[in-house]
């Protein structure tokens, strides 16, 4: 079925808003915010895409996917098919759907959105994923080559899932290594429930398992065995590290180390992951001040400021450095951390956190910035103003001002170029100083996105690909010329 | 799953385990640790491995049973599991020949001083061993650091076994006997490594403590282990967890130690209860 409505009609339908739990209840809980788009919803949604000629949302995706493609296939009704649509280019659409930033990718560039506004890929996504989901829909590809070469993918976060996924798919055996107790990686530690449930990401882990792919979890690649050992005694090929940037920076401001003074990834990491907010029911504890404090204006701050005032703080305030146009998180999430009552302190910057006789904190001392001109980043640069100094009463401070690579595998693995910032060096195909070791993500980002890290995981698979059979050739042009 | 092959009793509260994992047992060395979480709901709690027997594919780990998670875990028997137990994490004890070094142990700090003695013996070390507790049943491991130290005293804050006194008193005779102690290895309660810090300190005796600060992930990602050392902040389970005694500050090392101190009790009584309860049906 072709799209019925001209262009000018399809202009005038407006785009369609998931429904949502509203602000007041959901932080008083941790379900998802957002339950997505009806079928309903959805049909009208898609019919605002224009179809057009040379469709620029799929250059705008970093995964490029037949998006006009699966919005077709949603107006046929065949949502089974729009998502396998999808999955070609993406093995974990439900994820995507949920936590890509489509408005600065696929959204942007979308036509419709130069004089309305564009169309809402992410959501008709989310919902193809979901529908599929709720009617136990998806079947395993069969996959019918196999090939004899084992490879290791090194993390269960975006990028590694993805590694494994698509060489899974071309027949190889794949082993994935996670240095924690579950797979996910970020998605599992770092992004709450109310914004991707955990069932969502079982489900998808599972999915990738069912393609053959091997798990072990509690594996510290460099501790438990070396990327060299890997290579030489468990008989990998090729590997893919993705370990993300799991170590948090801290500002350096005095009273740091504090009681009550948690990195964003502890934060986030003793709620999602140790289910602290199930405590004494669960054995990890946590605890959160009347009033609290997070420092930073990317996602894991808006995440973290979220998730304590979902434990019960009564003031939440969100301390950022520079204005709300310079925030680097999703607006909107920003737009659901402003409806739940969080308060922003923008161009505000902590210059010292104050404890108690007890050593906890009891304030944070912060003065006001303005904005000078642009730094290297491109934004105009805060620099404080003279005498603006003032004191917040807070019980907890939580910063989130980014992380940086794992050293672990770096500090253990010869050979493999590191960057200044400790990222893992690759080339635009994502080959590391290593001839059979690849790697992608936040490893090669230091911080950046789930998508580009699935991006990272995709194109490594299909180098680790044509690399392994490279390596085949030659033998076999070996044994010929024998 | 993680088998837990051999259980002994050392005291009333110190239990040693013996756990199957092959990889960890081929890897470690002396200094390394494990994070352990013993069940679906469990906490991840890192405790020094005491030994390894990479043959049999065990390691040894020592617990005493102070809270909720190491009460479940001493209460565990030959054949059971535990859920995770994963490493050797933080970096090893640097193994040189230093000529005489003096290795204490206060309470089940011994079962970790145990491996480094051990190694350091073997490094071709005179050891000297100090082992302490608060009374004759909590001293662990005599018979153990006997068979590897040169000398091996023994104290009791009660004077119930050994000299009456303290650890750091004992390595103070030492010092003034006059004998060259070229390294001391501390390990046991953080009062007791910042005493001993300060004895050696005046006489500039390289002394290394290894520190146990609260940990979540136990691979430098949640910065909860985070100490001051000489000024800077450094993470105990990556940078550590053995650190340069005279640079560390104990002082806020005890302070964050205590950030959950009434929330491990909550969950300490909990479990007690459980366990009368338990108790009670049988």
């Amino acid at each position: 079925m072709t799209n019925p409505l001209k262009p000018s009609e399809r202009m005038k339908i407006p785009r369609q808003h998931s429904i949502e739990q509203t602000a007041e209840d959901r932080i008083k809980n941790f379900f998802e915010v957002s339950f997505g788009l009806n079928e309903e919803l959805a049909l009208i949604e898609a019919k605002r895409c224009l179809e057009c000629k040379n469709p620029v949302c799929i250059e705008g995706c970093p995964v490029r996917i037949d998006i006009p493609g699966f919005i077709k296939l949603i107006l046929e009704k065949d949502y089974v098919g729009a998502v396998n649509k999808i999955r070609e280019a993406n093995y974990l659409p439900a994820i995507c759907g949920r936590v890509c930033p489509q408005e600065d990718q696929c959204e942007i560039v979308c036509l419709l959105g130069k004089k309305h506004e564009p169309v809402a890929i992410g959501k008709l996504e989310r919902f193809v994923a979901d529908y599929e989901m709720a009617n136990n829909l998806f079947e395993t590809p069969v996959i019918t080559n196999h090939i004899d070469k084992k490879v290791a993918v090194v993390g269960s976060g975006p990028a590694g899932l993805t590694c494994a996924a698509e060489l899974a798919k071309m027949g190889y055996k794949v082993t994935i290594f996670e240095a924690l107790h579950s797979t996910g990686g970020v998605l599992r530690y770092g992004i709450p429930e109310f914004r991707l449930p955990k069932k969502i990401l079982d489900i998808e882990v599972d999915r990738i398992k069912k393609l053959g792919v091997e798990i072990y979890t509690n594996f510290v690649v460099g501790r438990t065995a070396t990327l060299d050992e890997l290579l030489d005694e468990w008989g990998f090929d090729a590997v893919f590290l993705g370990t993300g940037a799991g170590t948090p920076n801290f500002m350096g401001i005095p009273g740091e180390n504090l009681s009550g003074v948690y990195s964003a990834n502890e934060f986030l990491t003793r709620v999602n992951f140790m289910r602290a907010y199930a405590f004494p029911e669960t054995d990890t504890p946590i605890k959160i001040g009347k009033q609290i404090a997070v420092i930073g204006g990317g996602n894991t701050a808006m995440d973290a400021v979220r998730t304590a005032k979902r434990l019960g703080a009564e003031k939440a305030y969100l301390i950022y450095r520079r204005s709300r146009t310079e925030m680097p998180a999703r607006v909107e999430e920003v737009m659901h951390a402003e409806e739940e009552g969080i308060e922003f302190l923008m161009l505000t910057n902590p210059i010292r956190i104050i404890g108690d006789d007890f050593n906890w904190v009891k304030a944070i001392e912060c003065q006001k910035m303005e904005l000078g001109e642009p730094d290297e980043s491109g934004r105009r640069k805060p620099v404080p103003v003279q005498g603006s100094e003032f004191i917040l009463e807070v019980q907890t401070v939580i910063e989130a001002i980014g992380q940086k690579p794992n050293p672990i595998i770096q500090a253990t693995t010869p050979g493999l170029d590191v960057s200044k910032k400790g990222t893992v060096v690759v080339d635009d195909v994502q080959r590391t100083s290593r001839p059979n070791v690849f790697a992608g993500g936040d490893l090669t980002r230091g911080g950046a996105t789930v998508i580009l890290a699935m991006r990272d995981g995709k194109i490594a698979a299909e180098e680790i690909h044509k690399y392994l059979q490279s390596v085949e050739a030659k033998k076999e042009s070996a044994t010929v010329n024998k | 799953m993680y088998k837990i092959v051999e259980k002994q009793q050392l005291s009333d509260i110190i239990t040693k385990l013996v756990i199957e994992a092959p990889l960890i047992a081929k890897k470690r060395k002396a200094g390394n640790f494990v994070i352990i979480r013993v069940d679906e709901n469990g906490e991840r709690i890192p405790i020094t491995i005491a030994d390894s027997d990479p043959q049999k594919g065990t390691v040894t780990i020592i617990v005493q049973a102070v809270g909720k998670t190491t009460k479940l875990l001493c209460s565990l028997n030959k054949g059971d599991y535990v859920l995770d137990f994963v490493g050797p994490l933080g970096e090893p004890t640097p193994i040189h020949n230093y000529g005489t070094v003096v290795c204490i142990g206060g309470g089940v700090g011994t079962a970790e001083v145990y491996p480094i003695a051990k190694a350091l013996k073997e490094a071709g070390n005179n050891v000297i061993g100090i082992v302490g507790a608060r009374t004759k049943n909590l001293i662990i491991l005599e018979d153990e650091m006997r068979a590897i130290c040169n000398e091996l005293y023994i104290t009791t804050d009660d004077g119930s076994y050994g000299r009456k006194g303290f650890v750091s008193d004992q390595l103070q005779d030492l010092i003034n006997s006059g004998i060259k102690i070229d390294a001391v290895y501390a390990i046991g309660p953080i009062p007791m490594m910042k005493v001993c810090a300060n004895v050696t300190r005046p006489y500039k005796i390289k002394t290394y403590v290894s520190l146990n600060p609260i940990m979540v992930d136990g691979t430098g990602m949640c910065g909860g282990c985070r100490v001051t050392v000489g000024g800077k902040m450094k993470f105990a389970c990556v940078d550590g967890p053995e650190f340069d005694a005279h640079e560390v500050d104990f002082d806020e090392l005890i302070m964050r130690n205590r950030t959950y101190v009434d929330l491990e009790k909550i969950s300490d009584e909990l479990y007690e209860k459980h366990v009368c309860k338990l108790e009670g049906v049988k």
